[in-house]
């Protein structure tokens, strides 16, 4: 009799934590769930990793929240489900997460085999070199003969390896297993440069001694665009994950900011009256509230303002827009017309 | 004149040189040259490590300082763990509700050291554990009494690690006995089905099952379902350790002379009674000091979870410091998390010491 009631009080607590999650075909059912579950990185700086009180920040996290914006009008509607590399897409294609936004690069084989739909880029990165300033290196073109520190087995060492060869130039890696280790080593002056993903040369920057001693150089040798994901089979979904983006990227072109929304509804022009869904249409055409782009400039802001106060130049990574500029501006951010 | 001459022998005063420090020295550490040379090097280099350690570590230390205080400093910079302290420990539990985790945690911690003495081991602590636990899942989910809900999801830190180890303990063991007593069972259905799950499971390390629960487990779910990560992740323990226990209390099944199992028949006890009443008291008890290496392991093992995202108490730590701010002070926040460790795993190994010489009955 006890042991039936064990194996009963048991089973009751288990079934409390089993999720029926109708993570559906369509938009009806993530609204119908009434949050978002968005996939996230769990320990990159500025791209997705919770403060010191516990609260998710960063440049990937703002892009979930602008998504939970345009649907539900509240960017806090929202469930972080922190994803190691090798979980992210599993998570995704057994639907226990909606979307993802984990810094995952779009590449062909994900996109088709892995079965994904990736949608604009929120950020377009790619390897870089640092190196101390003292050197007076200008160029990647003068590294023949360098000492790389660089991290083993990774896309990084071989993308490395191959920019030296295609230049004629001799690369003598030292490789080092951890990330933390290979910083303090190239502090300590062990090797001449160090490789990374730009983005994470900042952040290691950020780390020096002194940081103004280091140089990153202007060359990135590999392509890394970055981008949220969802599963396929869901296009009405994926219009809107897509269009998100694309609203940040649209508010920062046509000068729309979350200071600045609220004046802006009041313009004449017509296509901030439309983006802003003071003239209807676009929400109905996407089936969500008319007022969505408003809610994500409004409560999340608009590119230029989540770049900044996520990676931008006066936080510790201190990235320069570079790629991730507008189109205006020498980068690649390009949002298509809101109509 | 020569007064000592007429003094008794026994009123002289050993000589410095047999008793004393000094005696204790020449006999323990300078008796034969090679010693005296060890100890001479031995002083060397602890000479070099400890004073710049202490240094490293008392003086030129910060306790309680902003990142940027620490980056002028030589010393150790504690200050990592004050400065994080709520996200080390509690991880996402919601601020403003931290005393509901921290005085579920006082209530597991109080309710072990009151099960200690073994005169309290009557019905009524199974009652004050019963109720101890309904109330700390109580406190930790919310719900009821004005207190918001916390999900799963959002339990991490400490409480994470202590409820995966606590309840991957306490399940693992019977489920172990259950599978011991099943291998060495006559029927071969049942005995083939322990032989193929205690080997299957030790066959594998605990890492690639967690990835299996966390990573193509989902994918066999009917569409919809899921399955919190949490669960999946304690189930993988549970399973893991129990065949590990399995092992342990088969080697003191074996252990028994079967002149125990034949008294047990003479005196009419059936299989069930003869195990519950004779074998298994005695085998478990043989069996305490290899299943409490196995009870510490498994506590260690649970920092596993870090590998599938769930925020323990050192994937926590990690994630602080991925924080650019405070990633120069990798050391001193491992250091503070192999103390934690340590103080847990003393206590469970000293109380197990205590344990083997209460129920020593000088067999």
């Amino acid at each position: 009799m006890k042991l039936v009631k064990l194996v009963a009080l048991t089973l009751s607590l288990t079934l409390m934590m089993v999720g029926f999650a109708y993570a559906g075909k369509d938009l009806d059912a993530v609204k119908k769930k009434g949050f978002l579950q968005a996939g996230v990185n769990g320990g990159v700086f500025g791209f997705g990793m919770p403060d010191e009180k516990g609260v998710w920040r960063g440049l990937d996290v703002d892009t979930a929240r602008a998504i939970a914006a345009a649907i539900f009008g509240d960017a806090d509607k929202i469930k972080y489900t922190p994803l190691t590399a090798q979980q992210r897409f599993t998570a995704l294609q057994s639907g226990e997460i909606d979307v993802l936004t984990r810094n995952a690069t779009r590449t062909l084989t994900r996109e088709t085999q892995l079965g994904l739909n990736f949608v604009t880029v929120n950020y377009y990165d790619g390897q870089g070199f640092m190196v101390p300033k003292k050197l007076g290196i200008k160029s990647a073109k003068e590294l023949d003969g360098a000492t790389v520190c660089v991290l083993p087995g990774t896309t990084t060492e071989q993308n490395a390896a191959d920019y030296f060869r295609n230049n004629n130039m001799k690369m003598n890696p030292v490789v080092i297993e951890s990330t933390s280790e290979l910083a303090k080593t190239f502090f300590a002056g062990r090797c001449d440069v160090l490789t990374s993903d730009a983005s994470q040369l900042a952040g290691t920057r950020a780390i020096a001694p002194n940081p103004k001693d280091y140089e990153i150089l202007p060359e990135i040798i590999s392509k890394e665009p970055l981008a949220p994901a969802v599963r396929q089979g869901d296009d009405n979904f994926r219009d809107v994950v897509d269009f998100s983006v694309m609203a940040m990227i649209n508010a920062e072109e046509l000068g729309i900011t979350s200071k600045n929304v609220d004046q802006m509804l009041k313009s004449k022009d017509p296509v901030i009256k439309r983006f802003l869904g003071v003239i209807p249409g676009n929400g109905k055409a996407l089936g969500l509230d008319e007022r969505w782009a408003y809610n994500i400039i409004k409560q999340v802001g608009n590119y230029g303002e989540v770049f900044e106060r996520n990676v931008g130049v006066n936080t510790t990574l201190g990235l320069k827009r570079g790629l991730n500029a507008l189109w205006t501006h020498g980068g690649l951010m390009y949002s298509v017309p809101f109509k | 004149m020569n007064d000592t001459t007429n003094n008794p022998r026994e009123h002289l005063a050993a000589p410095i040189r047999k008793i004393g420090a000094i005696a204790w020295l020449r006999e323990n550490l300078f008796n034969t040259w090679y010693n005296s040379v060890l100890t001479i090097l031995t002083l060397a280099v602890l000479w070099m490590i400890v004073p710049p350690l202490f240094s490293w570590a008392f003086i030129n230390s910060l306790w309680d300082s902003s990142a940027e205080a620490c980056r002028d400093i030589d010393g150790a910079c504690w200050s990592i763990i004050p400065r994080n302290v709520k996200f080390i420990f509690l991880g996402f539990y919601p601020t403003g509700q931290e005393w509901r985790p921290i005085l579920a945690m006082l209530l597991l911690l109080g309710l072990v050291f009151y099960s200690k003495e073994r005169k309290r081991w009557k019905k009524a602590l199974g009652w004050y554990w019963s109720i101890g636990l309904i109330v700390m899942g109580t406190l930790m989910y919310g719900g009821i009494f004005g207190m918001p809900i916390v999900e799963p999801a959002q339990w991490s830190g400490l409480p994470l690690t202590l409820m995966l180890s606590f309840f991957g303990i306490v399940a693992a063991y019977p489920l172990g006995v259950l599978l011991a007593l099943g291998r060495r069972s006559r029927l071969p259905a049942i005995k083939t089905l322990c032989v193929v799950y205690i080997e299957m499971i030790r066959g594998v390390p605990l890492i690639s099952l967690l990835f299996m629960s966390s990573v193509m487990f989902p994918l066999f779910l009917p569409e919809g379902v899921t399955i919190d990560k949490v669960l999946r992740a304690q189930a993988a323990i549970i399973f893991f350790t129990a065949a590990y226990i399995a092992e342990v209390v088969r080697g003191g099944l074996q252990a028994m002379p079967r002149g125990q199992y034949e008294a047990a028949d003479s005196l009419g006890l059936n299989y069930r009674q003869t195990m519950r009443l004779v074998i298994l008291p005695q085998a478990l008890k043989i069996v305490i000091p290899p299943s409490v290496g196995i009870l510490l392991s498994a506590f260690k093992d649970t920092s596993l979870v870090v590998i599938i995202a769930l925020y323990d108490i050192l994937k926590t730590t990690k994630v602080t410091l991925s924080n650019p701010k405070w990633t120069g002070y990798s050391t001193e926040a491992y250091v503070f998390l192999a103390v934690l460790y340590f103080i847990f795993c003393y206590g469970m190994s000293s109380y197990s010491r205590r344990l083997e010489k209460e129920l020593h009955t000088g067999r």
